[in-house]
C-alpha cells in the first residue's frame, strides 16, 4: 500500500477512538442524570465528580484525534 | 483563505505570525509581537475592564457586581468543597487561571473575520496550554514538598496498602501523577483546537457550496452545512466554559493532594 493512502486510512481509523469517547461522556452524564432524577437533592454535591469522570473520559478520545492530527500533518 | 483556492485549509488559522518587530532579536531568538501575544492582550485587557467594572463594595450590588462576585464565588466554592478552608489562599491563583482560559476560549469565538480581522484562539497553542499546567503542577510540588517535606511521597501509596503491594502500586501512583500536566495541558489544547478545526471545515462547506458552479450545491451542501455549523457553534461555547471548568478543578483537586494528602 502506498505510503500516503495508509496514513490517511490511519487517521481514519483514529476516528473510532473519538466515537468511543462519545460513548463514554454519554455514559457519564447518562447516568449521572438517572441518578440525579432519583435524588435530585443530593445532585448538585456530585457536580464536581461529574466533571472529573466527564474529563477523564473526553482526554481518551482527544488523544484518538492527536493521533490522526499527527498522522495527517506531521507524520 | 479556504474561499480563495477551493480546497479547504483548517489548520490556517493556527500559524503564529509576527504583526510588529519581525526583526526584533534576544540571543538570536526572535521576540516579535505575534498575533497570539495580540490575542492575550486583549484577553488580559478584557479581563481587566471586567474586573475593574464590577469590583465595588456596594451593599445592595448592580448586576456588573453580582457578576464578577458570581465568578469569584464560584470559585472560593469549588476550592471549599475540594479543598477546605487551607485552599482559600490558593484563589487568587486559581481564579486567574479560570478566567484567562475561559476568556481567552471566548474571544478566540468571536467572528471578528467578519470585519477583516484574524481570529485566533489563544488555548489553541500547545505552548500556552502547557505552560499554564506546568505552572499548575509546580505549584502543587512546591507546595506539597514544602508543607509535608519528604513525607509527600506517601501520596503514592494508598492508605491501607501494605508489603509488596506498595512497591507495584508506587510506581504507577507515581507515573499517574508525572503524568497530570500533560493531559491537564493536552486537554485544553486538543478541545479548543478540534473545536476550531471543525468550524472551520463547515465554514469551508458554506464557501465553497455557495461558490460553485452548479445552482444546486448551494441548497444541498451549504445550507445544511450552515445549519450544523450553528449548532456546534452553541456546542463550542459550551466547550469552552467546560474546559475552562475542568482545569480549574482539576487544579484544585491536585492541590487538595498536596495540602490534604490522602
Amino acid at each position: 500500500m502506498d505510503a500516503n493512502a495508509a496514513k490517511l486510512l490511519g487517521a481514519g481509523l483514529a476516528a473510532i477512538g473519538v466515537g468511543m469517547a462519545a460513548l463514554g461522556v454519554g455514559n457519564v452524564f447518562g447516568s449521572f442524570l438517572e441518578s440525579a432524577l432519583r435524588n435530585p437533592a443530593a445532585a448538585d454535591g456530585q457536580q464536581g465528580r461529574l466533571f472529573i469522570g466527564f474529563a477523564a473520559a473526553e482526554l481518551l478520545g482527544l488523544l484518538a484525534f492527536v493521533v490522526a492530527m499527527i498522522l495527517l500533518f506531521v507524520a | 483563505m479556504s474561499a480563495e483556492s477551493g480546497k479547504i485549509d483548517p489548520m490556517h488559522q493556527f500559524l503564529i505570525q509576527p504583526l510588529v518587530g519581525e526583526h526584533w532579536q534576544i540571543a538570536g531568538q526572535s521576540i516579535a509581537f505575534t498575533n497570539s501575544a495580540l490575542w492575550m492582550a486583549l484577553t488580559f485587557g478584557a479581563i481587566w475592564l471586567f474586573m475593574l467594572g464590577g469590583m465595588k463594595r456596594d451593599l445592595v450590588p448592580g448586576r456588573w457586581q453580582v457578576a464578577v462576585e458570581g465568578f469569584t464565588g464560584f470559585i472560593t466554592d469549588m476550592l471549599d468543597t475540594n479543598v477546605g478552608p487551607k485552599g482559600r489562599k490558593f484563589a487568587p491563583y486559581v481564579f486567574s487561571l479560570f478566567m484567562f482560559i475561559l476568556f481567552a476560549n471566548f474571544i478566540g469565538m468571536f467572528p471578528v473575520a467578519l470585519v477583516g480581522a484574524h481570529p485566533f484562539a489563544v488555548t489553541s497553542q500547545l505552548t500556552i496550554t502547557g505552560v499554564l499546567a506546568l505552572l499548575s503542577f509546580s505549584i502543587v510540588l512546591i507546595v506539597g514538598f514544602a508543607k509535608h517535606g519528604f513525607h509527600f511521597f506517601s501520596l503514592f501509596i494508598p492508605s491501607g496498602v501494605k508489603g509488596p503491594m506498595a512497591v507495584i502500586i508506587f510506581p504507577i501512583e507515581l507515573i499517574s501523577f508525572l503524568m497530570r500536566p500533560f493531559s491537564l495541558g493536552l486537554r485544553l489544547f486538543v478541545a479548543i483546537t478540534a473545536g476550531h478545526i471543525l468550524m472551520e471545515v463547515l465554514a469551508g462547506f458554506v464557501i465553497n457550496g455557495l461558490n460553485s458552479d452548479a445552482l444546486w450545491v448551494a441548497p444541498v451542501v451549504s445550507l445544511p452545512s450552515f445549519i450544523l455549523m450553528f449548532g456546534v457553534t452553541l456546542l463550542e461555547l459550551l466547550v469552552a466554559a467546560i474546559q475552562a471548568y475542568v482545569f480549574a478543578l482539576l487544579t484544585s483537586l491536585y492541590l487538595s493532594d498536596a495540602i490534604n494528602l490522602h
